[in-house]
């Protein structure tokens, strides 16, 4: 009985965030200035270390879980980079 | 998906629950990213998904693992908790960038108040010597 509603939550859950990260790509083509392509990014990160959660509950395995964590290290080390490249315009000062 | 099975009901509503609510949080944020006009708008909408978004899919992620495992999983709260804490840092680096470009360029978009004090940020001490009245303690509070 728990098997199905969990499968459907999960789908569920899947395909929104698949939507979610689709608008935030949507953005990183469009968005007309440079600050605008990064928050997307971001965000972009944050919804695929969702996504990578979700199906590591649907596979029950702790490989998507360690990804999951390198991905959200990866988009907070990314996202100050980028930063702080359009604040002084180099990275290593 | 026979380890989904073990879950008994009482335990699969809430973390179903859970789950549906992250995901339409975040999908709510990056509609907000997608619908706002300004950028100074747009960088507060991705923090519904980095709040309860990550909070609300790791908090079932716990269920369903402490459930499956037969002890208490906190593992995900190491991300949740991660990515709380440095979302604000990252997002007012990038405000903070945003408003240097748009200084730098005198963009009509912004206000006045935030225009007349260019320089102050690569030059403090010029701010600091234009307004002393306005940095020197206040006698009341000395005490």
């Amino acid at each position: 009985m728990s098997a199905p509603l969990l499968i459907a939550a999960i789908s569920l859950s899947q395909l929104l965030l698949a939507l979610a990260g689709c608008f935030a790509g949507w953005r990183i083509l469009r968005g007309p200035r440079a600050q605008d392509r990064v928050v997307a990014l971001d965000t972009l990160y944050v919804t695929s270390m969702l996504l990578f959660l979700v199906t590591g509950m649907r596979t029950a395995s702790s490989f998507f879980f360690e990804a999951a964590m390198v991905i959200g290290l990866l988009g907070f080390v990314a996202t100050v980079a980028l930063a702080k490249f359009l604040l002084r315009g180099e990275v290593i000062e | 998906m026979t380890h989904l099975q073990a879950i008994p009901l009482w335990l699969a509503v809430p973390i179903a629950l859970l789950l549906i609510f992250g995901s339409v949080l975040t999908l709510l944020g990056t509609i907000g990213l997608i619908r706002l006009h300004s950028f100074y708008d747009r960088l507060h909408t991705p923090t519904l998904g980095t709040s309860w978004g990550v909070a609300s899919i790791a908090l079932s992620s716990m269920l369903l693992f402490s459930w499956l495992g037969g002890r208490i999983v906190v593992h995900e709260a190491v991300i949740a908790i991660f990515v709380m804490i440095t979302t604000p840092v990252t997002l007012m680096m990038l405000g903070r960038a945003a408003l240097h470009r748009d200084r730098a360029e005198k963009s009509p978009l912004l206000p006045d108040i935030a225009r007349r004090t260019l320089g102050s940020e690569d030059h403090p001490q010029v701010s600091a010597d234009v307004s002393p009245a306005g940095r020197a303690p206040n006698p009341d509070l000395r005490g």
